[in-house]
């Protein structure tokens, strides 16, 4: 009979001021040496709950009902000292950026000891210090005082997050929250940093909440699962249960959203978005985007029905998920590309500086092909796409567009090569200018490209119809539109100058996957109907599954594998690639 | 580390060099001529020649620049043209006098402005912080004459009668042997450029108790006390030591105007004169100086930063 | 904290970069608009309007309501108040009311026009040094560097002790002087955008620089621009005062609110209104303009936080 090492019942966090809340009705117990995955999208609050078990809520917030429990005690009952006992002694937090999450004035040494002084200071000197030592070992960091002695900026982003995994597990904490502490890390650092924690909370027998919207990620790591969505937990089971016999219409949608590495099915996306705190409604707040949704859905929120023991989920439709058709598993859209060239790179042998960052590239892309460019980050991969569009002109060797050798700088170009080529940037927010409307941004580019008599507000309409955006959203700002939404605008926008070859890079990497579903269906569509050609950059190995005829893998500056997706996710023939498949996360791969 | 100081000092020594150029060039845009305006009315052309010879008037434009770069650099900074005694003579005293105050100002404002940004910058939101910003926002904008003829009011002539409102020192005597004669100017500078460090301060440290690693420090359950002394502060001073040498170098042109006020017998009092009687060696001298002074404060601020950043200290490139 | 934080800051304090103004900003069309606007609903802002439109009332319609001319002497030097003269005779036995309400048009009209030339120079100039990045932005930093050696004040008097008080120079020098700090400023505002991939996505479809400098770059710098176009108008009016105040700017018999301060500085202690009349004028434009270029300051960070979300 073990007692739960964290319960939570009921909590609501809300906002100050407004009646609006961040989440509410969250309950959930975990067990010593148990791991929950927390998961939910951007918004859904999952962070909000793994900081509400170190009793901290964000400035602006506050607890409005419910209560916290660690090993039997109301965190509402413990006064200032006690609240700061239980940081860090019982209860220890793993940040998701430990680039900012430690002090960029302070040695290493020292951060990691004023935990255990703060804590264990009943302990003599001596055995701190052994206790230092022993923490960086488990995590295999040296625990030499040259190391000590450095500062955080000193260390790779790997190191810092298993400083920061060693500071949470010194005083040998009850329970460990982990706020998606992988994010920015590449995939073998990941993988490494997983383990690690897996093996810490194994050996130390500690109760941990694993916050992330990694689902496979959690597939890996999770003894027991909760899915979170606008600030209400919609289902929680074991493992086994979430991954194999979701009940939820939403967590079945998010499983079908997750790009699958095997390539058994296809992606598809959830239309619409989660409200937001405020906007949400009385009833299910799914309701809007779900394809069972009646009329009992919008009379109240649904209550938690339990399925099997321990198996919850709040939804009237439960039942009748699995009746759902599952999508037939098809992969990339087989488009007959042509064996004539759109895009040709040979030779290519870029710097930035006195660096040298790629080495001979050949690559070729047919017309009506998606070619994916895989590598981690550091690869080569981004600067090789600017070399591409023109962004980059520190390089040796050629670009051609059909026939013609580009000029290095996109300035230099002529009109037509840089019509010909259009890039689409990562980062959603930072692509389009805030101080424009989409229309003016879209509009500028159709002025440049087909300077004309019709009609402009009709012409940018259509350029809006052809990203599935409604033709209203000229009007609008950036700030206006989710990232969902602006990615599509940076899209429509390259689409406006009628391009024959498309620069996707990491188009998707900064959305959330059932967001990232969606453009990934767009942009399938949109390369028959438009008979465009992609180079579509990513790190992420299951998402090309989805979109891409051919790939290329590359590391530190050079393509070490080249050829058909199927084939080089199967049967690779290069280790690195090997590596990399061995080391990617999947949700099959863990049952 | 040490390429950027190298660096710093070599940008540093250029700077001053196209100031020399500039300062020099003010002269040669006197209308009239230099010797003929020394002279006034006792000018006749054999004296007109005669001084014109003495000055190196009749030297090449880029022989008279050597000539006097060289004496600045060597300490003799030519002579009056009022009183034809060596500048350097006529600024010694007051370079001290003027010194003292910028000192004492600065002894009393940056302490008191830090301690104040980081005390408003904790109570933030509540009533003394605004009362304290709207105080910071009213002084940094007022003229510092403003300030000064305020504190002549206030504490001099119509409602208290505590300090004079004149610096009157005995020749040969030091501003630091009648202190009384200091406090009004030093304290003019002082609410002069306190409101500006302040408001820094309290802007970076909040800024920095809503980072990251501060939110880090208190989930590791470390005392409050800790958190703001050990990781707020180091963080949050590194701007305000930016402001902090940036208002010193301001202090090189606030002594101007303040010291005319109070007729405190330092080198600002001494250009305003100058600039009056069209002394231009004394000009050129003072300008060379106040310039010299905010060329050398900026490099000390570089460095300060440099030292207290350990990501700048420890950079390989 | 940026170089341009760290310039704006010492300028405004920091504690404006990190209040934005309350729920409900809107973001306008014109991007400036909706930043005056939303200052406009703050206390603060409306506070220094009021105050600088009363000090602009009293500098542009004094001279039509005063009771005597600004150069006739009407009573014994240093006399106080009387009927004929509200608050005395100045220290060469001239009204002080009718010189205080004459004085105002010179510190207005210079410190309008420094400020404005000052200002359109240095934002060119910081935009251009900005995204050309390379010898260029060098020169232009350098340069400015020499330029900001000097303090403001003492440049001012440089100028005058070679070429005299004449009014145009000390607009001009005062002008020199904003160039570089509102250059290092905008400067600094502008590297933040440079770096955003719209200014990319402009390049790839190869856009004039020109075009991007102004048509892309400068709509997302308004927010500083805005500021320190209110900043400097506030160090405008206090640096020709203060070469008034030196005996430097408009020269005497004309009347002008630094002129008086000098001329009646010694007699303080006998006629104080010669003295507290100008000072308040001064204190109370500079106090408003301040007031002002802080509720600017506020809105326009609440907007830029929105839109770079």
């Amino acid at each position: 009979m073990s007692a739960s090492a964290v319960e939570v019942r009921d909590l609501r966090v809300e906002l100050v001021g407004r009646d609006a809340d961040i989440v509410d009705e969250i309950s959930l117990e975990i067990r010593p040496g148990e791991v929950l995955g927390l998961v939910g999208e951007s918004g859904s609050g999952k962070t909000t709950v793994g900081m509400a078990l170190l009793g901290h809520v964000r400035r602006g917030g506050r607890v409005g009902a419910g209560a916290v429990l660690i090993d039997g005690r109301d965190l509402a009952q413990l006064d200032d000292a006690g609240l700061r006992g239980l940081r860090g002694g019982t209860v220890a937090y793993i940040p998701q950026d430990p680039g900012t999450s430690l002090n960029p004035a302070l040695r290493l040494r020292l951060q990691l000891r004023e935990m255990l002084d703060a804590h264990l200071g009943s302990q003599s000197e001596a055995d701190r210090d052994a206790r230092l030592r022993e923490s960086l070992e488990e995590v295999a960091l040296p625990s030499d005082d040259g190391f000590l002695a450095r500062y955080p900026h000193q260390l790779s982003g790997g190191q810092q997050q298993r400083v920061a995994i060693a500071m949470a597990f010194a005083c040998r904490p009850n329970v460990i929250v982990c706020d998606e502490p992988t994010t920015g890390l590449d995939v073998t650092t990941q993988a490494r940093v997983l383990e690690t924690v897996r093996d810490l909370c194994r050996s130390h027998n500690v109760a941990a909440l694993y916050v992330s919207h990694d689902l496979a990620v959690v597939a890996e790591l999770a003894d027991r699962v909760a899915v979170m969505y606008a600030g209400r937990i919609v289902e929680a089971g074991t493992r086994d249960q979430l991954f194999y016999a979701a009940r939820h219409p939403y967590t079945r949608r998010l499983l079908r959203a997750v790009p699958d590495l095997q390539g058994k099915r296809a992606v598809v996306g959830i239309p619409g978005f989660a409200p937001l705190p405020g906007k949400r409604p009385e009833w299910c707040f799914f309701e809007p985007r779900c394809p069972l949704a009646t009329d009992v859905c919008r009379s109240a929120f649904p209550p938690a029905f339990e399925f099997e023991p321990d198996h919850r989920a709040r939804c009237y439709h439960a039942d009748e998920a699995p009746r759902e058709v599952p999508v037939e598993g098809a992969t990339a859209v087989r488009v007959e590309h042509e064996p004539e060239l759109a895009l040709a790179i040979r030779g290519l042998d870029a710097h930035y500086g006195a660096r040298a960052t790629l080495f001979g590239i050949d690559l070729e892309v047919h017309r009506h092909e998606c070619l994916a460019l895989v590598g981690e980050s550091g690869s080569g991969k981004t600067t090789l796409a600017r070399c591409v569009a023109g962004l980059h002109k520190d390089y040796t060797g050629s670009v051609c567009l059909g026939d013609d050798v580009l000029p290095p700088a996109a300035r230099s170009r002529s009109d037509g090569a840089r019509k010909q080529i259009q890039y689409v940037f990562q980062n959603p927010y930072a692509s389009l200018n805030p101080r424009r409307t989409v229309g003016q941004t879209v509009a500028r580019q159709l002025e440049l490209f087909f300077p004309g008599h019709r009609d402009m507000g009709e012409r940018v309409a259509e350029c809006l119809e052809r990203v599935a955006l409604s033709a209203s959203a000229a009007a609008a700002y950036p700030d206006e539109l989710s990232g969902g939404e602006r990615q599509r605008v940076a899209i429509a926008r390259a689409l406006a100058a009628e391009p024959a070859v498309m620069v996707c890079d990491e188009i998707t990497s900064a959305l959330d996957v059932s967001v990232q579903a969606a453009i990934i269906d767009l942009l399938r569509e949109l390369r028959t109907s438009m008979g465009l050609s992609l180079l579509f950059i990513t790190h992420n190995l299951a998402l090309i599954r989805t979109i891409a005829d051919r790939v290329a893998v590359m590391t530190e500056g050079r393509i070490v594998e080249l050829g058909p997706t199927a084939q080089v996710l199967e049967r690779p023939n290069a280790p690195y690639t090997q590596q990399l498949l061995a080391n990617t996360p999947s949700i099959a791969a863990a049952g | 580390m040490r390429k950027l100081i190298w660096r710093r000092l070599a940008l540093g020594l250029l700077t001053l060099w196209l100031i020399s150029l500039i300062v020099f060039a003010a002269v040669l845009a006197l209308p009239g001529d230099a010797a003929t305006a020394i002279l006034g009315r006792e000018a006749t052309p054999d004296r007109v020649a005669a001084l014109r010879d003495q000055l190196n008037l009749n030297d090449s434009v880029i022989s008279q620049y050597l000539q006097w770069i060289g004496g600045v650099l060597t300490g003799s900074f030519g002579e009056s043209a009022a009183t034809q005694q060596p500048v350097s003579e006529l600024l010694s005293e007051r370079v001290g006098n003027s010194l003292f105050l910028v000192l004492v100002a600065s002894a009393v404002a940056i302490p008191l402005s830090i301690a104040l940004g980081v005390w408003m910058a904790m109570r933030r939101d509540r009533a003394v912080d605004h009362v304290a910003s709207t105080t910071t926002l009213v002084l940094a904008a007022l003229p510092e004459f403003v300030i000064g003829i305020g504190l002549v009011l206030l504490f001099a002539t119509s409602v208290f009668h505590w300090f004079p409102a004149v610096s009157l020192l005995a020749p040969g005597q030091r501003a630091w042997e009648v202190p009384d004669v200091v406090v009004l100017p030093a304290a003019t500078l002082v609410l002069a450029v306190t409101p500006y460090i302040s408001r820094i301060m309290r802007g970076s440290t909040i800024e920095v108790l809503e980072s990251e690693y501060v939110t880090m420090a208190r989930l590791k359950g470390l005392s409050e006390r800790t958190v703001i002394w050990r990781h707020a502060v180091p963080n949050a001073i590194v701007p305000a030591i930016q402001v902090a040498a940036l208002q010193l170098a301001w202090m090189a042109g606030g002594i101007v105007v303040v010291e005319f006020v109070f007729s405190y017998p330092g080198i600002g009092a001494a250009l305003v004169d100058a600039v009056a009687n069209q002394d231009m060696p004394v000009v050129q001298t003072v300008t060379m100086l106040a310039a010299g002074v905010y060329v050398l404060m900026n490099l000390i601020a570089d460095l300060a930063t440099i030292l207290v950043t350990p990501k700048l200290r420890t950079a390989a490139r | 904290m940026s170089d341009h934080m760290i310039d704006t800051a010492v300028d405004l304090g920091l504690e404006a970069a990190v209040e934005p103004v309350g729920p409900g900003a809107i973001l306008q069309r014109r991007p400036w608009l909706g930043i005056l606007r939303n200052a406009l609903r703050l206390a603060r802002t409306k506070i220094g309007v009021a105050i600088v439109a009363l000090i602009v009332a009293i500098a542009l319609f004094g001279p039509l309501v005063a009771p005597h001319s600004p150069t006739e002497f009407i009573a014994a030097p240093n006399s106080g108040p009387s009927a004929d003269a509200l608050f005395g005779a100045d220290a060469l036995g001239r009204d002080v009311f009718s010189r205080f309400l004459n004085g105002g048009l010179s510190v207005l009209w210079m410190a309008a026009a420094a400020t404005l030339i000052g200002v359109v120079s240095g934002v060119g100039i910081g935009l251009v040094a900005a995204y050309s990045r390379g010898w260029l932005d060098d020169v232009l930093m350098r340069g400015s560097d020499v330029v900001l050696a000097f303090p403001q004040i003492i440049l001012a008097l440089l100028a005058v002790s070679a070429l005299g008080p004449k009014l145009w120079l000390i607009v001009i020098v005062v002008a020199v002087g904003h160039i570089p700090r509102v250059a290092r400023v905008m400067r600094g505002a502008a590297q933040e955008v440079v770096e955003r991939d719209f200014i990319k996505a402009a390049e790839a479809v190869g856009e004039k620089r020109s075009r991007i400098v102004f048509g892309e770059l400068l709509p997302n710098v308004t927010s500083p621009l805005l500021v320190e176009l209110g900043l400097r108008m506030t160090y405008s009016i206090a640096l020709v005062a203060a070469v008034s105040f030196l005996g430097f700017g408009i020269q005497p018999p004309a009347s002008d609110w630094g002129l008086m301060i000098y001329e009646n500085r010694l007699s303080i202690s006998v006629q104080v209104w010669s003295v507290l009349l100008p000072i308040l004028a001064i204190g109370l434009l500079t106090v408003g303009t301040n007031l002002i270029t802080d509720g600017i300051a506020r809105a326009a960070i609440g907007i830029d936080r929105r839109s770079t979300r």
